[in-house]
């Protein structure tokens, strides 16, 4: 059963990958037949090493990726290290619940605070800056992926900060720091030694999908990221969509490429991590009880503070966007009009509905398939093994575009593209990972004595499953189901390619809108965009404490 | 060593918890090379007391009274700057590290500044635990008495003034108890510290502890 | 025992789960057109019931108003759901049905019908990518101009042979804010003259957004030695090399005076325009007379705001409906098209306070009836108003326009 199982996940998950690469490997060695490519030869690749700017765009791809994990990771432990203090604590509340809010819905807002047009250039002008006009800045969409960086560790920050703190029990780092304080650690410097080698360790995974995303988004790089030349992976898209049908096989060429990128990126960051191993390990045996304590607590909150309220004057950006009329340079504030709401209404209502339906029933689906298969491992006592997980990252690490296209080829050629339930399992190919990872931790550190009670009672395997495993598990199954529906609310590609352009999402939506020329309605669908997955951490909160935590009585 | 003033001293140090006192005010003096077992049911504050005079009480708990070690107050001090070593039952050997950077992990930098003097160091502390020879070796392919005698010589390297021990034994066979108990003794007479021991086992009292000390839940 | 029986009813589970799925993603029946075009009743109740799934270029919002419009209107009188398929650019439809024939799909493609002209439409043609000739076959095709407007069967000098429908017309304009410029630079020489005085002010669509294309072709045409050249192909690299020669000679001049030094242009024309409402820059372009009245009122940008054209003349062309091979509701696409091209449908799209795009139709030889929907409307849009008359410019040739594009892409664009 187990095999059964494992059997259906990895074909949900693999079959897709391994068939959209196989669609973009032929084209990439000048196959494809009907745009007659018969001849498989590296012409291709000799085409696309002469394409201008090709080594910039892979450059920065790379450049990009790996900065901003590094930041993030940075930025993380930081507001982890050491002692906790009020503002610390408040921090983290702060910024986890933002994991929810979707990456466009937030490179949309920060674009709209932070360009010279922006809302704090118009705060400050022009009493402050003296600007009448806006400045002629490089920002955001600058040369060097600056602005892209910022968005990208903006969104990553909190999504790596709730993965620490799931991590931290399971490496009793509190006891571990109350250990190396009796001996002597301040609490920063006991937290680096004694805890951080360990949870690094633990969040290899997620920072490994941290980077793939970061070298191979399309979404955020179009929003925020240069455009002479972009990233790799919105040339690809470019070349995807070109009129110009040769251009595909360039294209197909290009996301091997940007697939080799990826893995080259993970290869530097093992080698780099590596070393740092070596300094750890130096730095835990020497006995320095002080690293910078007031140097490292100060740096927390200067990074991390900053960085929560661009996120939130971001969504307020948005907020104030769609409540415009005509908003004129440097007004600090708009005109207030509810015509953009008005007129649009139905249009966002639909793509709302499009969204919520997609991300319950993946979340739903991801989510039934995640217990099936927990149950299996935790009945044949073994956790799952690195077989398992690798699969579940497949989808996580590989390229979007390098395998999608190839799979929206498929797609057509069957004459799926298009359906609802084709972009479903576009869906849950990235829903699933989620789910099931944050659901693993949980069901498998269940207590065991649970089920052995129930079992010595004379309960039926299922009565125990729905009786005793899942109303224990019931917080965990929310938030899974939570992340579930983020995941889904966030997806471009998927739904771009295997939807044909006539499932409309939010996502979709607004990247489509974020090339034209109303700030109202992009900030209008990128607000409902992110409201959707924050009220279903909201409802996952409130529903999974019980009765009496919400009575206020604990 | 022996000298008035000298040893871990608690004057009518209560714990609360919303408002519930832990158990009634408490005053004792520990003298240097004295054990004191602290007894007590589930739930009466034992393992809080020692995080108390350890510096790490959790936010939750509040508490009244005062805890001095060797004449001078501990109330304002953070823990790292107690000197007072803290052992749990759990050994927590840091998995990344070899045993003997764990046990290089409590030295002072101060003290042993060069490579060799650490190294000797970490070589005598082991031949003191019987574990000659394991300084590379992962702590994770240790045995339950080994790591709880690396945890226990971790923590006395880094030259404490009191030690605290919470159940060091309790995840023991009866076997390694003795032995650890004998070990204990040894270590804490050669030094003459002042200590706590937090125990359930009458046996471990006897056998080590100078006076006991019972905590009873007021309600 | 109760253990296995309980794996087994969990793996049964999951295959269940598995079999929804895949019998979920069944494929779409097919259905090409079955009545006879010329009996246009047949047509019409072939197509009631059918879904016309219309790709068209989503990027202003009063078009999509517009088309939402017409769907309401295509359900009321013929019981046809119209689907807009936004796309960013409608290559992206070009690419889905060229996929879509490469695997077989041929009668139950996803794209029943797409706004269209230029190089996308020579690429469809070429490949064999669309039905028809079926323009003859709509009981409107009498009253569309084709005196008038030589574009509306000649799109950008490639014959349409009837493969698709003209929809509206285009002209390029100039927008500025006469709040911060007084007296607009009138041709190209005179764009450089004004970005030297006003360093970072001006800048263009990126190519290949089509706005941006047309102001490369714009300035080719006033730039290259013998403008006659482009309405033919390029011979051969040499003779583009030799037409496009002043362009790029323009353009390596005016990049570092471009607004952030052409390191970054705006996505599409009407980014630009937002760029125009910020006071970033001090023009926009557009391809359409009524856009300026439009965005007037939508609050897009500021009163002030005033059109015009270049001296020597203006790009114009026509804008086109055309249905790919293998779409799926051909009998209802050819209805929608044939509604899209009656009086009410193309006076309303000529209504500035709609959409303003100029109609295909012959207006004077209409009946009273079908006059009295363009007699309805405000006066004549202000970008067309106070002197603006202007030669227009005939497009080049499709591939002129690859050609620019890709060479742009190359020296500008990395």
């Amino acid at each position: 059963m187990r095999l059964i199982l494992a059997g259906i996940i990895s074909t949900l998950l693999l079959l897709p990958v391994a068939m959209g690469l196989l669609g973009v490997l032929l084209p990439a060695f000048g196959y494809l037949p009907v745009l007659g490519g018969e001849q498989v030869s590296l012409d291709v690749w000799r085409a696309l090493l002469a394409e201008p700017g090709l080594l910039h765009a892979s450059l920065l791809s790379l450049r990009t990726g790996l900065a901003s994990t590094l930041l993030s990771l940075i930025f993380i432990l930081l507001l982890l290290a050491g002692g906790e203090t009020w503002l610390k604590r408040r921090l983290q509340a702060l910024l986890s619940p933002l994991v929810a809010v979707p990456h466009i819905a937030l490179a949309v807002g920060l674009a709209f605070l932070l360009m010279p047009s922006g809302w704090l250039a118009r705060l400050g002008s022009p009493w402050l800056t003296g600007w009448a006009r806006p400045l002629d800045w490089a920002f955001p969409n600058d040369g060097n992926g600056l602005a892209l960086i910022l968005g990208l560790v903006v969104k990553e920050v909190p999504f790596l900060l709730l993965v620490a703190l799931a991590a931290l029990p399971q490496i009793e780092a509190e006891k571990r720091l109350a250990m190396a304080r009796s001996l002597g650690y301040r609490p920063a410097t006991a937290w680096i030694k004694a805890v951080l080698p360990d949870l690094t360790r633990r969040l290899r995974l997620p920072v490994f999908a941290v980077i793939a995303y970061g070298v191979a988004n399309v979404e955020m790089a179009i929003i925020l990221g240069p455009s002479t030349p972009p990233t790799l992976a919105v040339l690809i898209v470019e070349w995807f969509q070109d009129p110009d049908l040769s251009r595909r096989f360039l294209g197909s060429a290009a996301a091997l490429l940007l697939l080799s990128l990826v893995l080259l990126a993970l290869l530097i960051w093992q080698l780099a991590a590596h070393g740092l191993a070596k300094v750890w390990l130096w730095l835990g045996a020497g006995g320095h009880r002080d690293l910078g304590e007031r140097g490292l607590s100060l740096a927390a909150l200067l990074v991390n503070g900053p960085l929560a309220a661009l996120t939130l004057l971001a969504l307020l950006s948005l907020l104030l966007w769609s409540f415009a009329g005509l908003w004129r340079f440097p007004e600090a504030f708009p005109a207030f009009s509810l015509d953009t709401w008005e007129r649009h209404a139905k249009d966002l209502l639909a793509s709302s509905l499009t969204t919520v339906t997609l991300a319950l029933a993946s979340s739903g689906l991801a989510l039934t398939l995640s217990v099936l298969a927990l149950e299996a491992s935790s009945r044949d006592q073994r956790p799952p093994g690195r077989g398992s997980l690798l699969v579940l990252a497949t989808p996580l690490l590989v390229p979007q575009i390098a395998f999608l296209f190839g799979v929206a080829v498929s797609a057509a050629e069957s004459g799926l593209i298009g359906a609802w339930t084709t972009v479903l399992w576009g869906h849950l190919l990235f829903v699933l990972p989620y789910v099931y990872l944050a659901l693993s931790g949980p069901y498998l550190g269940l207590d065991p004595r649970y089920a052995a009670m129930a079992r010595s009672l004379g309960k039926s395997p299922l009565t125990i499953l729905l009786k005793v495993k899942l109303p224990l598990l019931r917080r965990a199954l929310l938030t899974a189901a939570a992340i579930g529906v983020a995941v889904s609310v966030a997806l471009y590609l998927p739904t771009l390619l295997l939807g044909g352009g006539r499932v409309l999402t939010l996502a979709s939506e607004a990247v489509t809108l974020s090339s034209g020329g109303d700030r109202r309605l992009l900030a209008a669908t990128a607000l409902a965009q992110a409201v959707i997955p924050l009220l279903a951490l909201l409802l996952a909160t409130w529903f999974g404490r019980t009765k009496l935590e919400r009575r206020g009585m604990r | 060593m022996t000298e008035p003033g000298y040893g871990l001293s608690l004057k009518r140090l209560s714990l609360s918890i919303a408002g519930t006192q832990l158990f009634p005010p408490l005053t004792c003096r520990v003298a240097a090379g004295e054990v004191v077992a602290v007894t007590g049911p589930s739930g009466s504050g034992k393992s809080s007391l020692l995080l108390a005079i350890a510096g790490l009480l959790p936010r939750a708990f509040q508490m009244q009274g005062e805890i001095s070690l060797n004449g001078r107050s501990l109330l304002e001090m953070a823990a790292e700057a107690r000197r007072v070593g803290l052992i749990f039952q759990d050994p927590l050997l840091l998995p990344h590290l070899t045993v003997g950077q764990n046990l290089a992990f409590g030295l002072s930098r101060e003290e042993y500044r060069s490579r060799d003097a650490r190294r000797q160091r970490i070589e005598a502390a082991l031949r003191e635990i019987q574990l000659e020879g394991f300084a590379d070796r992962d702590p994770t392919t240790l045995s339950g008495g080994q790591r709880a005698r690396v945890a226990l010589m971790r923590s006395l390297l880094a030259e404490p003034d009191a030690v605290l021990l919470d159940e060091p034994f309790v995840s023991l066979d009866p076997m390694l108890r003795r032995d650890m108990r004998l070990l204990l003794g040894q270590l804490l007479r050669a030094r003459g510290l002042p200590a706590l021991l937090v125990t359930h086992d009458q046996e471990d009292a006897e056998a080590l502890a100078n006076q006991t000390l019972s905590l009873i839940c007021h309600s | 025992m109760r253990l296995a029986a309980f794996g087994r009813r969990l793996s049964w589970c999951g295959l269940l789960c598995l079999c929804l799925l895949v019998l979920s993603l069944r494929a779409p029946v097919a259905s090409p057109l079955q009545s006879d075009p010329n009996d246009w009743a047949a047509v019409l109740a072939e197509a009631k019931g059918q879904e016309v799934y219309f790709n068209a270029w989503g990027g202003d919002q009063r078009i999509n108003d517009y088309l939402a419009w017409a769907a309401e209107q295509l359900w009321d009188r013929h019981g046809i759901t119209l689907k807009h398929v936004k796309v960013a650019d409608i290559g992206e439809a070009v690419t889905r049905v060229l996929a879509e024939k490469s695997g077989g799909a041929e009668a139950a493609g996803s794209v029943d019908l797409v706004w269209i002209n230029g190089e996308n439409f020579a690429a469809m043609k070429q490949n064999g990518l669309l039905f028809g000739p079926f323009t003859e076959r709509l009981p409107n095709w009498r009253l569309v101009d084709l005196e008038g407007n030589p574009t509306a069967l000649l799109d950008f000098t490639v014959s349409t042979e009837g493969l698709e429908a003209p929809w509206g017309r285009a002209l390029f304009n100039l927008l500025y804010d006469s709040g911060s410029v007084a007296e607009p630079p009138r041709s190209f020489e005179a764009l450089l003259t004004w970005a030297e005085a006003n360093l970072g002010r001006l800048t263009y669509p990126k190519p290949p957004d089509f706005m941006g294309t047309t102001f490369l072709k714009q300035g080719l045409i006033a730039l290259t030695p013998d403008p006659q050249l482009l309405l033919a192909p390029p011979k051969d690299q040499a003779s583009f090399e030799q037409a496009t020669a002043p362009l790029w000679d323009f353009l390596d001049r005016l990049t570092p005076l471009l607004w952030r030094q052409g390191q970054h242009y705006p996505a599409s024309g009407p980014a630009q325009r937002q760029l125009l409402a910020d006071g970033a820059l001090d023009f926009a372009f557009s391809f359409n007379p009524g856009d300026l009245d439009s965005a007037i009122a939508l609050g897009l940008l500021p009163e002030t705001t005033k059109a015009y054209l270049f001296d020597d003349g203006s790009l114009g062309n026509s804008h086109f409906l055309a249905i790919p091979y293998n779409a799926k509701a051909k009998a209802a696409a050819l209805v929608t098209i044939d509604f899209l091209l009656s009086p009410e449908a193309q006076a309303r799209k000529a209504d500035p306070r709609i959409w303003g795009d100029p109609s295909v139709l012959a207006i004077d030889q209409l009946a009273e009836a079908e006059r009295r929907h363009f007699q309805r409307l405000p006066n004549p849009p202000r970008a067309l108003t106070a002197g603006l008359t202007a030669p227009v410019l005939d497009e080049p040739h499709p591939d002129w326009t690859q050609a620019l594009e890709a060479a742009w892409t190359a020296r500008y664009g990395r």
